[in-house]
């Protein structure tokens, strides 16, 4: 008898396959399109595809896109800049400091599982109506999920490096500069995709008390007349508005993170 | 730069690692520290170079390190510790940065021991790029940058296939020659310790004690792998050591 013998291996290694994921949106859309046309689908249940296209259309051209987006791009950069940016530097305090640990951590955890949106209201009597309870509101909602990356980032750099610093006789600001920030690098910017995630969310909530403007304004408007077309304009727009910065942050690893195999 | 060790114990908790140690470290002789694992020898070389305290004892410097040493005790890993983020280039130039040289003087010394290291092509490469002897090329190379008075040398062979190995260590030779250096290079391969050392210090299992010393005069040169008198020293330092390797082998981790 002689036969090959028997393949076992392979599988289990993620491959990149170009332009599927797209295709698996273009799909769903015809279906709906094909669905709401054929009569299958009612009105009421999901708007035609080609309609929300249209308002998006609409949308665009009166500048009224612009109008909605503007005060909510400045809204979540303002809030996610503070929240992400204070988040890291306390992530890397905890990481460093043995005191900052003990003192911080158990707050962290306190904090972490509160739904922000249910602290609106009281943002609200803090901060007042305007822009700065939104800030708030976006700033806290990503400041804790920054910090619990960014100290897990740090407690898993290379100790040896560490030690390989300080066995050079390089100065404690040396070492984290150049040693445990670049090493923690990666799990920072795997949290932040994370906390921008939250912050289109809250960003949204925030956006539906009190906003005259704002996607989140648009989504309500819509929501209350049962427009499902704008409404499904409105959540086609933070859609892509969160597709885009996963994009710019896989740019921005890609560049940062080219040392990595 | 002579140091001494003196008198040196140290205890892990209730657990002695180290007892009793006073060994001299003359100037410009490589010194083989050999033990079953786990004997504390690693220990001992992270003492020497002030990267932990012993619980007694002490390490004697007995004469002030040359001036224009920048860092006199200079460690070289087992696993290499370079920064993967940083190229070659920038992974020597680290060490170099905080001692306020200027980039003239800076882009000199990087040059001048990239080209010893026969590393001058490879400056822009990533370590992940590099082979593991070529890493190890790196890490000496960065250590030559700060001109140690003593190397502290941390297996520094022991994560290199058998062929990298013997071309490191080739390498090594050429460097003493060139310059003679002063070393403590911990190794658990008995034919790196005789091929590298000056003086032979073996250890004993937990805790560590100096159970004998070897000093073999033959020049560094003239040791070729498979030399008689060397391989008979090899059998005599494993004919020491093989039971206690045996024992520590057998040894529950605590």
């Amino acid at each position: 008898m002689s036969q090959p013998v028997p393949y076992r291996g392979g599988g289990f290694r993620p491959k990149r396959i170009r332009g599927l994921g797209l295709l698996v949106f273009i799909a769903l859309l015809l279906i709906a399109e094909w669905g709401t046309r054929a009569g299958w689908i009612t009105n009421l249940t999901l708007p035609r595809p080609s309609d929300v296209i249209r308002t998006l259309w609409d949308l665009a051209v009166s500048g009224m896109l612009w109008t909605h987006l503007g005060p909510s791009l400045g809204r979540l950069t303002v809030g996610a800049f503070f929240g992400a940016g204070v988040g890291v530097l306390v992530g890397v305090a905890i990481g460093l400091s043995s005191m900052m640990r003990a003192a911080m951590v158990p707050l962290v955890a306190a904090l972490f599982p509160i739904p922000k949106i249910a602290l609106l209201p009281l943002f609200v009597i803090w901060f007042g109506i305007d822009e700065m309870s939104k800030y708030a509101l976006i700033a806290f909602g990503t400041f804790t999920p920054t910090v619990v990356a960014t100290y897990g980032a740090v407690d898993n750099v290379d100790r040896t490096l560490i030690k390989m610093g300080q066995s050079f006789g390089l100065s404690r600001i040396s070492i984290i500069r150049k040693i445990v920030l670049p090493g923690a690098m990666p799990g920072i910017l795997s949290g932040l995709r994370i906390s921008l995630a939250i912050a289109i969310i809250l960003l949204t909530a925030a956006e539906m008390i009190g906003a005259e403007y704002g996607i989140g304004a648009y989504i309500l408007q819509a929501g209350a007349l049962y427009d499902l077309e704008r409404l499904f304009a409105g959540v086609t727009i933070l859609s892509v508005l969160g597709v885009t910065l996963s994009f710019v942050l896989g740019r921005v690893e890609g560049r940062v993170l080219r040392w990595r195999i | 730069m002579d140091l001494k060790i003196d008198a040196l114990t140290h205890h892990y908790g209730p657990t002695e690692v180290l007892a009793d140690i006073n060994l001299e470290i003359p100037t410009g002789r490589i010194i083989c520290v050999v033990g079953p694992s786990g004997c504390g020898k690693s220990t001992l070389l992270r003492f020497v170079g002030g990267l932990e305290r012993p619980s007694e004892g002490q390490v004697l410097q007995l004469s002030e390190p040359p001036a224009d040493s920048l860092n006199p005790f200079t460690f070289v890993f087992q696993d290499f510790a370079l920064l993967p983020w940083r190229t070659v280039d920038g992974n020597v130039r680290l060490v170099l940065e905080d001692h306020g040289l200027g980039k003239p003087e800076m882009d000199r010394i990087v040059l001048d021991v990239l080209k010893r290291t026969k590393l001058a092509d490879f400056a822009d490469a990533l370590p992940k790029n590099l082979s593991g002897g070529m890493k190890q090329r790196v890490a000496i190379a960065r250590a030559l940058a700060v001109r140690p008075a003593v190397w502290l040398m941390d297996e520094p062979l022991s994560a290199l296939d058998a062929q990298t190995r013997e071309l490191l260590m080739d390498d090594l030779v050429g460097l003493w020659q060139l310059q003679p250096f002063t070393a403590v290079y911990v190794t658990h391969n008995l034919a790196e310790a005789v091929r590298l050392g000056h003086r032979i210090v073996v250890l004993s299992r937990r805790p560590g004690k100096i159970r004998k010393i070897i000093d073999i005069d033959m020049p560094l040169e003239d040791r070729a792998a498979g030399n008689a008198s060397l391989t008979k020293i090899e059998q005599e330092l494993w004919h020491l050591m093989r039971d206690e390797a045996e024992a520590a082998d057998q040894e529950l981790i605590t």
